[in-house]
């Protein structure tokens, strides 16, 4: 007997935009459901340290000037008629996320306040002290509980189904508690299942983040889009990679390097340390690669900007700084380096977040949507403004939310057969049944994380690229040998390492084809085999589609431009 | 560095599962965490070893467990805090919640405790078109309680939960105050009255075990104490929790020395007068031991009595 479920919409993940696409599509009338491999509050929206943008016009903000900074921090990538949608709509997703519960932080007249964020000349940064993530994550959870939409907590997503017509159809999952697979039946399914930073090691993201929802998207037919977007962020710790938060600049923080210079200023002249981020960790990255570095890292120096600043607004990394750098902000300058932070690319999807195009200019998969980080609208197209990834979990969890409760609504019921989940259910049990002295799971993502650290991070070649493509392609090869000495089924992490760790291979594979296709430098995509940004050729999207050899098919599409034609990028 | 992780283990799908100690040797980096040493174990000797954990720097609240018998998030403790060269760390699961299997714990009570608090903003009628004007500085001082990530290590070192499952915890406490402190929340006095029931905000016994154990500074001994002062403040109906404080209070005023036979029986009054009886086995192991106080006109004032109203004084018209 086969344990199974039926909603309308079935929300994979349950971050910001996967939390936000649930309340919003339940606020609809239609029946909803979350799956998340782990508690909703666990989830990698914590992490967001520094803040959400939103241009309010009665504070003497235009979105316009908001929407241009994003589209000029893309490197002219991203789609026009997305970032216009985004910064429009932002200001009253800052007040609704206010009137939910949000304790943003305030000005002397009460009203909200704002910082700077990098790539942006005004400070249009909403932000809760330097935990801004996780003051939102748990409002929005506070919410959930009051709607009483029900969450199917700690269950892992092992593959997408479909129906006769090959629309999505649900999911095949089982719950982490016991090892029991169910089919949840759905018209529609929203992926909000966030990065895919484990990808890489080191990086700034928690454990989870695995790329499970692109890798089950792609799996099913769904092109992921522009994959070869990987951000690194300026400010991570040694070591483990922690993040740093841009606010620590925004506040007012230095980069230094050895000799003591704010190196920014030959990097960008005009907005030093508040670049983009794709510039300003090349920048850190050539002053550590020249020898002007200190072990490895240069300084992120915080000293003047006073103890109260530092505690009041900077109060989390103060003490992530002490605990696990055993550095006193307040004392000393912090060593920092670049390291991989978030995924630009993702599931393809439209500005209502359809991952399929119902103009059918690109061919992707009806019935899916998806949001978020896992998401390519695409927003941020080559490079990500800091604070606008938080914005984007909020706008376009609420759009997907609400264009799949209109898609639903008069749509059959799909028919999937039961035995859906079988194959998945063997795939399991084979892992299982395996014994003798295979390879961890842990040992080979290991040696993908170091790879692709190495040859696909803020400087890449051709040369090093095809060795990463070259190893991915042997550790897939090594996968099936995986074994696991537990043989458990009550929470088997490594039953669930093995299958996180088939997905990161997937994605790993499209962002080396990805960055292998592109011979230009846009973005954090910077080729030292191609230095320039070819506008003329490669003012376009990169799609990929699955085919199960390693290699995926690519297709393209063009950039939306709407009012702002590309020039050079300077800060 | 040389040490020893000792975990207790529990695998429920043993055919007579109990738990018991399983140790593994390590070396490690004396800058690393706890939790990095339990990745390495599961990494590289025993993949068996069950246990929740994801961002690795204190801000999921996946990771609390007990380490040398306190509740801490395994990625904040560094080993060298918890151990030298060559000794043994001892990990298990939190307390006050059902083990699923080795360090995962069953947090579901933990969760339906903070949902009895109503856990979510309850304003004063629709919203203003943009944001509710508040006072900065009672914004910023929500940021602490607000800091909490609901990790659970405050319930798991609870001394009032291990003896009475049914008190409703620090967390859910904590939480409630996040409310009740808020300027745009409007349901201040039900709050205070649902959580002036048994169970609830008198039922802590202040051993501040919670205070030392939260990561994130969160105290939430001090926001019970708080939610306390504003139930009072607001004069939600006595209970034997308030009337104690406030007896307590008015003994100490007089007579500068507590008065403990005179604290009982004006903490329960008449209304509660079963509950004195309740007591008298007590009172009688007390005369045999010897350890009966004077009472009433018997038990005098101090003779600083004077000093001590003073006090009193200055702190009312400091507050």
């Amino acid at each position: 007997m086969i344990s199974s479920h039926s909603y309308d919409v079935l929300v994979i993940g349950a971050g910001l935009a996967g939390m936000r696409a649930a309340l919003t599509a339940h606020e609809q009338g239609v029946s909803v459901a979350i799956l998340t491999k782990v508690h909703p509050v666990r989830s990698h929206s914590n992490a967001a340290q520094g803040g959400i943008n939103a241009a309010l016009t009665d504070r003497g903000d235009k979105w316009e000037d908001h929407a241009f900074e994003t589209v000029k921090g893309s490197d002219y990538l991203g789609d026009q008629d997305a970032i216009e949608v985004l910064a429009r709509e932002a200001g009253q997703d800052i007040i609704t996320l206010e009137h939910m519960g949000v304790i943003f932080n305030r000005q002397d007249d009460g009203r909200l306040g704002t910082r700077r964020f990098g790539g942006q000349k005004k400070a249009r940064t909403f932000f809760v002290s330097d935990f801004t993530g996780q003051a939102m994550l748990h409002v929005l959870y506070e919410q959930i509980m009051q709607a009483k939409i029900p969450v199917f907590e700690e269950w892992f997503a092992t593959s997408l189904v479909k129906d006769d017509h090959g629309r999505c159809a649900g999911l095949a999952a089982f719950e982490i508690r016991n090892g029991n697979f169910a089919l949840f039946r759905a018209k529609a399914v929203i992926m909000a299942s966030g990065g895919l930073g484990r990808v890489y090691e080191p990086t700034t993201n928690a454990l989870i983040c695995t790329g499970d929802g692109m890798a089950l998207a792609y799996r099913a037919g769904a092109p992921l889009m522009d994959m070869e977007m990987v951000q690194y962020h300026p400010t991570t710790l040694k070591g483990k990679g922690l993040l740093i938060t841009e606010a620590a600049r925004g506040e007012g923080a230095y980069l230094l390097n050895s000799k003591g210079e704010r190196f920014m200023e030959h990097y960008a002249p005009n907005m030093l340390e508040l670049a983009s981020r794709d510039v300003v960790s090349r920048a850190a990255q050539t002053e550590i690669n020249e020898g002007r570095g200190i072990k490895g890292c240069v300084l992120l120096d915080c000293r003047h900007l006073g103890r109260q600043v530092i505690q009041e607004r900077l109060g989390q990394i103060h003490e992530e700084a002490k605990t696990f750098a055993n550095v006193d902000l307040i004392e000393e300058p912090l060593p920092i380096r670049p390291g991989m932070h978030y995924q630009m690319g993702g599931i393809k999807t439209d500005i209502n977040g359809r991952c399929w195009d119902p103009d059918g200019h690109w061919k992707g998969l009806h019935g899916l949507f998806a949001a978020g980080e896992t998401a390519c609208v695409s927003l941020h197209g080559g490079n990500r403004l800091g604070a606008n990834s938080l914005l984007d979990t909020i706008v376009f969890g609420r759009r997907a939310g609400c264009c799949s409760a209109e898609y639903v609504r008069n749509l059959p019921k799909l028919h999937v057969p039961d035995s859906a989940i079988a194959s998945d259910r063997r795939l399991v049990q084979a892992l299982l049944a395996r014994t003798g002295q295979g390879e961890r799971a842990a040992a080979l993502r290991l040696e993908m994380g170091t790879t692709m650290n190495r040859h696909v991070a803020v400087f890449r070649e051709q040369d090093g690229m095809n060795i990463a493509k070259q190893h991915i392609r042997d550790l897939q090869a090594r996968w099936p040998g995986i074994t696991i000495q537990d043989k458990g089924h009550v929470f088997n992490t490594g039953v669930i390492a093995a299958l996180e760790l088939g997905f990161m291979l997937d994605c790993a594979e499209t962002i080396i084809a990805g960055a292998l296709t592109r011979t230009e430098s846009r973005g954090a995509h910077f080729r030292t085999d191609y230095l320039d940004r070819e506008d003329d050729e490669w003012l376009k999207h990169i799609l990929l589609y699955h085919t199960g050899t390693g290699t995926p098919h690519i297709e393209y599409l063009p950039v939306k431009i709407t009012q702002w034609q590309p020039q050079m990028r300077v800060y | 560095m040389q040490t020893t992780l000792r975990v207790r283990r529990f695998n429920p799908e043993h055919d007579q599962p109990s738990s018991y100690f399983q140790d593994y040797d390590l070396e490690v980096n004396p800058a690393d965490s706890v939790l990095d040493g339990l990745i390495k174990v599961r990494e590289t000797i025993d993949d068996s070893l069950a246990l929740r954990c994801s961002c690795r720097g204190a801000i999921c609240g996946s990771c609390g467990m007990r380490i040398n018998g306190h509740a801490a998030l395994a990625c904040k403790t560094k080993m060298i805090s918890v151990a030298s060269e060559g000794e043994t760390i001892q990990i298990e699961p939190m307390k006050n919640m059902p083990v699923i299997k080795d360090l995962i714990t069953d947090m579901a009570s933990f969760w339906s405790k903070i949902r009895q608090i109503q856990p979510w903003l309850q304003p004063q009628g629709p919203p203003p078109t943009t944001e509710y004007t508040a006072p900065p500085q009672a914004m910023q001082h929500l940021n602490r309680v607000m800091s909490c990530i609901m990790c659970g290590v405050c319930v798991s070192d609870c001394t009032v939960l291990e003896v009475d499952s049914q008190f409703i915890g620090p967390a859910a406490l904590a939480k409630a105050y996040r409310f009740v402190a808020d300027p745009r929340d409007a349901a201040t006095r039900q709050r205070l009255e649902n959580l002036n029931t048994p169970g609830g905000m008198w039922d802590c016994t202040r051993c501040m075990e919670c205070i030392q154990a939260c990561p994130k500074g969160v105290g939430p001994m001090d926001r019970i104490m708080s939610l306390r002062t504003k139930g009072m403040a607001a004069k939600i109906p006595a209970t034997c929790g308030s009337r104690h404080a406030e007896v307590f209070t008015d003994i100490i005023k007089h007579k500068g020395i507590l008065d403990e036979p005179m604290l009982a029986v004006r903490t329960f009054g008449l209304k509660h007068v079963g509950r004195l009886f309740e007591m008298i086995p007590m009172v009688f192991q007390s005369i045999l031991k010897g350890k009966v106080p004077l009472s009433g006109p018997l038990h005098k004032p101090l003779t600083s009595i004077r000093h001590i109203q003073r006090l009193f004084k200055r702190a009312r018209k400091k507050s």
